[in-house]
């Protein structure tokens, strides 16, 4: 027991050496200027990954052999609400997508509709910020298609995807600018490797824009609202994750 | 200021010096930054994807009793330590490294992320700047470069041989590394670091778009991640021989020649 002792007592002693440089850290990285001074890192990455390649360019798409066994589900796996819980009984037959905010024409799709428009399937890779990553086929519609009918005005910069889901008693939110609205990638999904959508995976509708983090990609999606800014939505930052655990809204790293 | 002609008479030049010390501090940062993010998803896969229902080589299991890490189908169990560890205020956590060796000390993903790529871009640009100037001032050509002779075995089993007899330094040699030395620093300055850089970069999905190739290079994104943490250790490994041979050379002399410049022993006959 003697030898147990003596190794906690230098586990400790080492950890008090190493704790107090880290307090300088903790005190640091909870100081907002330099919380900002850090953040500006964070402009540098999407402006260079943004000027690195072709801005229509492709995330890789693979092929069925690729697929993961599980396509791991991560966030709400089911909203619950009673709205929500009814339309699963009948197959979201009921659900409305709405395209809302700074369009010409402001839109109102059924799932009906949306299925009978024309569709785009990829297989793509799905990376969560926390590190794992999940290789899934989508089908869904090219969200281009709905922008092309809405037609965006001129002061619309961003797309803001309203969800049915809540976590921790907040709505859940994201949003993206138009370059990733218009890539050919950027689909509105409702077929997960063959099926409908797992409702824990985002049934029915759930936005793909496969260049940035899992986070990104809103589950539930109810409505799209084009905005020329994201001060006025949730806390501003621009997302569910970005006001509550102060995630980046690029999230292309 | 160092007038140039005295500046020949340094062990080692002021860019060198400078880039030692931003690059001591980046690499601590990044380390322990690097650390808090590993804790988000404590298991390592090789391939294209893993989540936590596919094999994973590595993994960290947490309970409230017990922490342990697997490595293949070995476990070992590192209860205090990794997986299950108190933080200061005597709870028992479960993240999988502990407080002490991440920064935030708390976990945070979206704090260490942001800690992570703002020393990885100071980090990247002064690796870059000092490979380009350490070509340009000749620092490789004249202190790196490998010369046929010291290619030798018997040359290099010398080296091994004055290592373990820890006599780093033959006092005959006009060289300011010898050929052990070299070995490591190139290796880790223009292999290992780089390859920090491309198997972080390879974990983006932007970047996957922009150069799929990279992440090609590595065998997927996951195999990226687990050769990033792999090269991570071995830098860590590196940390530890350094600070080892610091200490048998002479900790203080070593390190104020780190500060200051010091002077080249060839070159001290005043």
């Amino acid at each position: 027991m003697r030898k147990m002792l003596s190794r906690r007592t230098l586990i400790t002693t080492g950890a008090l050496g190493a704790g107090s440089l880290l307090s300088g850290c903790d005190a640091l990285s909870r100081n907002q200027t330099f919380q900002n001074i850090l953040g500006s890192a964070e402009d540098a990455n999407f402006l260079v990954q943004r000027a690195l390649g072709d801005r229509m360019e492709l995330a890789s798409e693979y092929s069925i052999k690729d697929l993961s066994p599980k396509f791991r589900a991560n966030g709400t796996r089911d909203p619950g609400t009673p709205d929500y819980t009814a339309s699963a009984a009948q197959g979201f037959a009921d659900w409305q997508l709405r395209l809302t905010g700074l369009f010409k024409k402001p839109q109102n799709f059924s799932l009906a509709a949306l299925l009978s428009m024309p569709q785009r399937t990829q297989i793509t890779r799905h990376d969560c910020v926390e590190g794992w990553s999940a290789i899934g086929q989508w089908t869904g519609v090219p969200l281009k298609l709905l922008l092309d009918l809405a037609q965006l005005q001129d002061s619309a910069k961003f797309l803001v995807f309203h969800c049915a889901d809540r976590l921790g008693g907040r709505p859940y939110y994201e949003s993206i600018d138009l370059l990733d609205a218009f890539h050919p990638q950027t689909i509105m999904a409702h077929r997960l490797n063959g099926e409908s959508v797992p409702i824990e995976n985002g049934a029915p509708l759930r936005l793909r824009v496969e260049r940035q983090l899992g986070y990104k990609h809103a589950k539930y999606v109810t409505g799209i609202e084009a905005v020329a800014t994201l001060d006025n939505i949730g806390e501003g930052k621009g997302g569910y994750w970005e006001d509550v655990g102060n995630y980046e809204w690029y999230a292309g790293i | 200021m160092i007038k140039s002609q005295n500046n020949t008479a340094k062990r080692h030049k002021l860019t060198t010096r400078l880039w030692h010390w931003v690059n001591a501090l980046c690499l601590l940062v990044l380390v322990m930054s690097g650390l808090t993010i590993f804790n988000a998803h404590p298991r390592l896969y090789w391939g294209e994807y893993g989540a936590s229902d596919d094999y994973a080589w590595a993994a960290v299991g947490s309970s409230q009793t017990l922490g342990y890490v697997r490595l293949g189908e070995t476990k070992i169990e590192t209860t205090g330590f990794v997986g299950n560890w108190r933080d200061s205020n005597g709870q028992i956590q479960t993240w999988a490294f502990p407080g002490w060796a991440t920064i935030p000390s708390y976990y945070s993903l979206a704090e260490g992320r942001r800690w992570h790529f703002f020393f990885a871009w100071i980090f990247s640009v002064g690796l870059a700047f000092f490979m380009i100037r350490s070509l340009f001032n000749r620092h490789v050509q004249k202190d790196l470069h490998i010369s046929r002779a010291e290619w030798r075995p018997s040359s290099i089993w010398r080296d091994v041989r004055n290592h373990l007899r820890l006599r780093f330094h033959e006092v005959s040699s006009v060289n300011i590394y010898n050929i052990l030395q070299k070995f490591s620093y190139v290796g880790v300055i223009f292999i290992l670091l780089p390859l920090m850089i491309f198997t972080g970069l390879a974990m983006s999905p932007a970047m996957d778009a922009n150069w799929p190739w990279l992440t090609d290079i590595f065998g997927g994104r996951q195999s990226a991640r687990s050769i990033h943490f792999i090269g991570m250790s071995l830098l860590l490994l590196f940390f530890i021989v350094h600070m080892i041979t610091l200490l048998l050379a002479g900790p203080f002399k070593q390190t104020w020649a780190m500060i200051t410049g010091g002077k080249r022993e060839d070159s001290d006959h005043a």
